[in-house]
């Protein structure tokens, strides 16, 4: 008999997911990717270390978060459906973890590590902002020192988060190199390491970078997925049909779609950020436009030119604007596992407005590219089937910028 | 196989007790013709190797003067194709080892075997992968290899001991060593590697070239004390960069700058 390996028994022992993955760093960083290696390896077969993390996520998250159906949204999207279709749309609603986001799930973690590493400073990048004050919130919750890179573009676009970081103790950096966005606030945040290892744990915030990262991050958001499946279970007697999340750089997704990998009647579909349309520099969706390549240290689909520079990115959404992908990402679209879509500014914004108004909640711009997708893929599946859409984040951080986009098609509020 | 280029200029060196100066330029910077000028006047004013840095759009090893100067030679349209083109144009007229610092991104993207040919026929003697550590560096040294040129891998302030030999043992030509941990950039303080660099000669006869922070004569004096070659970048980068700002001749303020660093090689290699 052949036994199919499980598809979610990677990384191997490289930190490769197939092809994908490694570790492409200054000899400066292996050692501390080692060091957080090793001391991953042993907090995951430390049980105190595990209560520890579950009371954070029980007392301080606020997990579980809960799993509700979105009885209005459905609604509409059966009425743009055949008759017989129009899926059941139930939202896991990470958008009531504490700061808003599930970027929280991994910097209680990964601060946690940090701490019995020794390491008393703390540094992140950030695009939305989301991750930047997840990591602030979790440094002054277990006293550590915080310092977060940000793009001046996105710390113009998502003004409030700045200053919530502020609030919580932290030191905001922000970045004017190349295209002031998440890629040179990674850049930057890469740069502090090297020369702070010592002292200094780089909490990356997406299933991105090298060999662990992409692995400790879809590990600390998985605990979205296994409630979901949980939930699932005991809301409706199932496993979900579908689920559908999000793809910047992936940790959303990764977190909701891992638990449900092995479960091959279960549909993941991955929507990215489609932007103005589908010419270069318009999107930010390297998993449909972009091609196998080395992005800050770990190869992937990456948007690049034929020479392998970093090609430019536009999404309306500051957490999306971003021109690589997880590893991990990668391995499971060439292995068909999971699906990868787009939607593009103005569907985001419909959604944005669309879920507001329907279901009374309002979403991050990075989440309404998931509801998007979700609303046309519940209008091509069975009635009787249910959708699980991750609702990552909520939309506090942008209403000043959605204002302004719908002010600017003439559509207000 | 007869002996590379990088391996003659080293025991040519070695048998004058002699060490070496080997600075960094970024390539297109100012210009791509300026490039070409900038080769010949580096070996007039006493380089023995220069590093010539392929520009990329995400240098996460550089600190901020190289990655600024990067970005602005992309920005103003310079391809590898033509920082290759250049180095082809200043070859003949010039002697020096040149090595191409390149980022295995772009290696990856045009794949590893056509990019090291390319840069080969251009005239490139030997390659640096900043960002090819250990682990990932095997296919990249092979694909150098079987064209003759040479390979440097880093070794880090912290880099364990064992790990060094296995680092060592993929060098050829000369083995790399960062006087400190962090990005490239100036530093105040002369960097301490006498012990490193003790231990590296117990593994190695490979030469060993020193850089990161190097940024005066004095330093140039304090590495080349116990390296083969003093490595220094950012401090020229920085001075063809406010050359070029100025109006004025990068080729003569490099050549002058690198005059003035090839100081502290004075006396230096006795002890060799």
């Amino acid at each position: 008999m052949t036994t199919i390996p499980s598809l979610s028994a990677l990384p191997d022992g490289r930190g490769r997911f197939g092809d994908y993955g490694g570790a492409y760093v200054p000899e400066t960083l292996v050692g501390a990717l080692q060091q957080l290696r090793d001391e991953y390896v042993r907090a995951k077969a430390d049980p105190s270390f595990q209560r520890e993390l579950d009371a954070l996520l029980r007392d301080f998250v606020g997990r579980p978060t809960a799993l509700c159906p979105a009885e209005r949204l459905t609604a509409h999207a059966r009425a743009g459906a055949a008759k017989g279709k129009g899926a059941s749309i139930w939202l896991k609603r990470e958008d009531l973890a504490h700061t808003g986001a599930h970027k929280i799930n991994n910097t209680v973690g990964q601060g946690l590590l940090a701490r019995r590493m020794g390491k008393p400073r703390v540094i992140a990048e950030t695009g939305a902002g989301q991750h930047g004050v997840a990591t602030a919130t979790a440094a002054a919750r277990l006293g550590l020192r915080c310092e977060v890179y940000m793009g001046a573009e996105d710390a113009r676009r998502q003004r409030l988060n700045v200053v919530r970081m502020r609030l919580l103790g932290a030191r905001v950096v922000e970045v004017d190199a190349g295209s002031r966005t998440l890629k040179d606030a990674t850049n930057e945040a890469m740069r502090d390491w090297m020369a702070s290892v010592e002292d200094t744990h780089y909490i990356l915030g997406s299933v991105v970078g090298p060999h662990p990262f992409p692995t400790i991050v879809r590990d600390f958001q998985s605990v979205i997925g296994v409630e979901a499946k949980r939930q699932c279970e005991e809301t409706f007697g199932a496993l979900p049909d579908a689920v559908i999340a999000c793809v910047g750089g992936g940790s959303n997704a990764a977190g909701i779609f891992y638990p449900f990998i092995d479960d091959a009647g279960v549909r993941l579909v991955g929507v990215e950020a489609g932007g103005r349309g589908g010419a270069a520099g318009e999107h930010a969706a390297p998993l449909a436009h972009g091609s196998p390549g080395v992005l800050h240290g770990s190869l992937s689909y990456v948007l690049q030119d034929e020479e392998g520079q970093t090609a430019p990115v536009h999404s309306c959404s500051a957490g999306l604007d971003y021109p690589g992908v997880g590893p991990e990402h990668s391995f499971w679209k060439d292995a068909g596992r999971v699906e990868y879509t787009s939607v593009t500014d103005a569907e985001a914004l419909d959604a944005f407005v669309l879920m507001a108004e329907s279901e009374g909640i309002i979403p991050a711009l990075e989440t309404a590219h998931a509801i998007a997708g979700a609303v046309k893929l519940a209008a091509r599946m069975d009635k009787k089937h249910n959708l699980v859409i991750n609702v990552s984040g909520r939309g506090d951080k942008d209403v000043d910028e959605a204002a302004r986009l719908l002010d600017s098609r003439g559509g207000g509020p | 196989m007869s002996e590379s280029r990088i391996e003659t200029i080293f025991s040519t060196l070695r048998s004058e007790g002699r060490r070496g100066l080997a600075p960094f330029i970024v390539g297109g910077r100012p210009s791509v013709e300026e490039t070409a000028r900038l080769l010949p006047a580096l070996q007039a004013a006493g380089a023995s190797i220069v590093e010539v840095g392929i520009p990329f759009s995400d240098p996460i090893a550089d600190g901020p003067v190289i990655a600024a100067a990067m970005h602005k030679a992309l920005e103003s349209g310079v391809h590898t194709r033509d920082v290759l083109n250049a180095v082809q144009r200043a070859r003949s007229s010039c002697s020096l080892g040149i090595v191409a610092m390149a980022s295995v991104s772009l290696a990856q993207r045009v794949g590893v075997a056509r990019f090291v040919g390319e840069a080969k026929d251009a005239g490139i003697d030997g390659f640096i992968f900043p960002d090819a550590p250990l682990e990932e560096a095997p296919p990249l040294v092979e694909a150098v290899r079987e064209v003759g040129l040479t390979a440097s891998l880093l070794v880090a302030p912290t880099t364990p001991r064992a790990r060094a030999e296995k680092i060592v043992g993929l060098c050829s030509g000369f083995v790399y060593l960062m006087a400190r941990l962090g990005i490239t950039g100036e530093s105040a303080a002369a960097p301490e590697i006498g012990a490193r660099v003790a231990e590296l000669r117990e593994m190695t006869d490979l030469p060993i070239a020193c850089g990161f922070g190097v940024s005066k004569a004095e330093h140039v004096r304090a590495v080349v004390e116990h390296a083969d070659a003093a490595i220094v970048g950012s401090a020229l980068v920085r001075r063809i960069e406010d050359a070029a700002e100025r109006g004025e001749d990068a080729a003569e303020a490099a050549g002058a700058f690198v005059r003035e660093l090839g100081v502290g090689l004075k006396d230096a290699g006795a002890a060799a």
